[in-house]
């Protein structure tokens, strides 16, 4: 089967029970990806797919033919940081770093949700202008936990970004 | 997890057929996966409909809209005709799940998404849900998060859903089509089962039926409102929900639609207390009578006994935030 993954097209075969996450660490090699949890709870296997934020934990590889997949390695390389990488740096956006990439995806991904003016649950309007306060960053991240507990700073490199972006 | 064939559908009938016998459908595969992980489920065949076209929002000619099975929890949620005319429906999918899952998850399979408990999940524990005849762990055991109506001694397990709940109070249609052809629309609140003698049976649809859309009538008069209760801000299942839709005219409630979550094995709807409400003030008392009808036979397992206060309390405070009446 064939799979594009950061630009780069790969012929893999793989028994069809392999979760999309084991097959870019185990198959492709591509490690960013973390495993936390394998159950959709935890968001450190966060990546796109069509440009849309998943838990690569609970999706089958074999779903995936000819889908465009983006890792955290695809966003940027220690010599060309994306700006959301570079604002963890800034911010010291982590300790441990295990959640780091699945944070740094989805967040990516999140700005361009909210972009395209999707509310969320804490939106006080579902059709009104919405900035993304501290509290919509953080509601719109729930889904990337992080056991070392970065979240004010986590929320300040996004909130650093989403200021850039606006 | 156990091994299975794979097979990708085409279109819908090629799915029914795919599915003839023994196969599953998957779509966004974020409720089967995670119980296939666990061997709780073992689909011998996986169908996979993730790329049917069944992805689109349509209008109907009677001013409601036609949801495909496919379209993604995320995109339902933002779509701008169920953003203006069907809030309760936005804010209970935006209240569920996080973002990552609401952009796999499918309208389809949300629905159909087991009804469960953390006993369903732990495999060296009695359930009659995943092993019937076992027992129930959850009944004498930790059962805080557990039904408070329609429960029976066989199971006390609540439908997870955010997005069901709200459909339920909107009345949708469930559209299907099965292998031989043959369509139906089966109404929300037909579409599931109470847990009886059989808890692993959960819905009435067939073997190898397929959900091809849900049908939402004309948006129904007065205002919305989603209200969730859970143990923490965001990310977690509901401990008690209430999707409300009530209308006030002059000083009178002229319609009231009420389901809930949390509460039972499916999204809980009785028409009871909404009668109880129609023509009447809004006020605490009739609040106090409406919420009093709707707990009427409700009944604690012990850990989850505090639901029976939260539940009047958060339908009570919901139906003064949308129709008024506070002292
Ligand atoms: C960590 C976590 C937190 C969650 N929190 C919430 C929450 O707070 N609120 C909430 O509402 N939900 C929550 N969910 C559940 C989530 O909403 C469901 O897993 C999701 O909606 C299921 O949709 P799916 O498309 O992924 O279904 P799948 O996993 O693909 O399928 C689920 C079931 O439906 C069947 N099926 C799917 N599509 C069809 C169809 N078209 N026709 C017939 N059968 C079909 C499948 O065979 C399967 O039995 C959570 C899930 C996780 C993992
Ligand atoms: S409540 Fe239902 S799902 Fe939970 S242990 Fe009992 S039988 Fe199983
Ligand atoms: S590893 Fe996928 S969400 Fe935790
Ligand atoms: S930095 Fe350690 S888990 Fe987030």
């Amino acid at each position: 089967m064939r799979l594009t993954v950061n630009g780069q097209s790969h012929d893999v075969e793989f028994d069809v029970r392999t979760s999309l996450l084991d097959l870019l660490r185990e198959t492709i090699g591509l490690t960013g990806t973390k495993k936390g949890c394998d159950h959709g709870q935890c968001g450190a296997c966060t990546i796109l797919v069509n440009g849309r934020r998943i838990n690569s934990c609970l999706t089958l590889a074999a779903m995936h033919e000819g889908d465009e997949i983006t890792t955290i390695e695809g966003l940027g390389s220690p010599d060309g940081l994306s700006p959301m990488q570079e604002a963890f740096f800034e911010h010291d956006g982590y300790q441990c770093g295990f959640c780091t990439p699945g944070q740094i995806v989805s967040a990516t991904a999140m700005l361009e949700e909210a972009g395209k003016g999707w509310p969320s649950h804490v939106s006080a309007s579902l059709e009104g202008e919405m900035r993304l306060t501290p509290e919509e960053i953080s509601e719109r991240m729930s889904g990337n936990l992080c056991r070392c507990s970065a979240y004010p700073n986590i929320n300040d490199a996004i909130a650093e970004v989403a200021g850039g972006k606006s | 997890m156990r091994e299975f064939q794979f097979a990708r559908a085409a279109d819908p009938a090629g799915a029914c057929s795919a599915a003839a016998g023994a196969g599953r459908f998957i779509a966004g595969g974020t409720n089967l996966l995670d119980l296939m992980k666990l061997e709780i489920e073992r689909p011998e065949k996986l169908v996979d409909i993730s790329r049917l076209p069944l992805d689109e929002v349509e209008e109907t000619p009677e001013g409601g809209l036609r949801i495909g099975a496919l379209v993604p929890n995320a995109d339902l949620a933002a779509h701008a005709a169920v953003r203006m005319r069907y809030p309760v429906l936005s804010r209970a999918l935006l209240a569920g799940a996080s973002g990552q899952l609401r952009n796999k998850a499918s309208t389809g399979g949300n629905l159909l998404q087991r009804t469960r408990c953390y006993y369903f999940y732990d495999t060296a524990m009695p359930c009659n849900k995943r092993d019937p005849g076992s027992g129930c762990g959850a009944i004498g055991g930790f059962n805080r998060i557990h039904a408070i109506l329609g429960a029976s001694d066989k199971c006390i397990a609540t439908h997870p859903s955010d997005m069901a709940v709200a459909m339920r109070a909107l009345d949708a249609q469930v559209e299907t089509l099965k292998g031989d052809g043959s369509t139906r629309s089966i109404a929300i609140s037909e579409l599931y089962r109470l847990p009886g003698d059989t808890p692993e049976i959960e819905n009435v649809l067939e073997q190898g039926e397929l959900i091809t859309h849900v049908v939402l009538p004309p948006p129904p008069p007065g205002r919305h409102a989603y209200r969730k209760v859970r143990d923490r801000a965001s990310y977690a299942f509901a401990l008690v929900s209430v999707a409300a839709i009530v209308a006030v005219e002059d000083g009178r409630i002229t319609s009231a639609r009420l389901a809930f979550g949390g509460l039972a094995h499916m999204p809980w709807r009785d028409p009871a207390v909404e009668d109880l409400l129609v023509g009447q003030a809004p006020g605490e008392e009739a609040f106090r009578r409406a919420a009093d009808k709707l707990l009427e036979n409700a009944r604690g397992y012990g850990g989850n006994d505090f639901k029976i206060p939260l539940a009047r309390r958060t339908l009570m405070a919901t139906l003064h935030d949308i129709a008024g009446g506070r002292a």
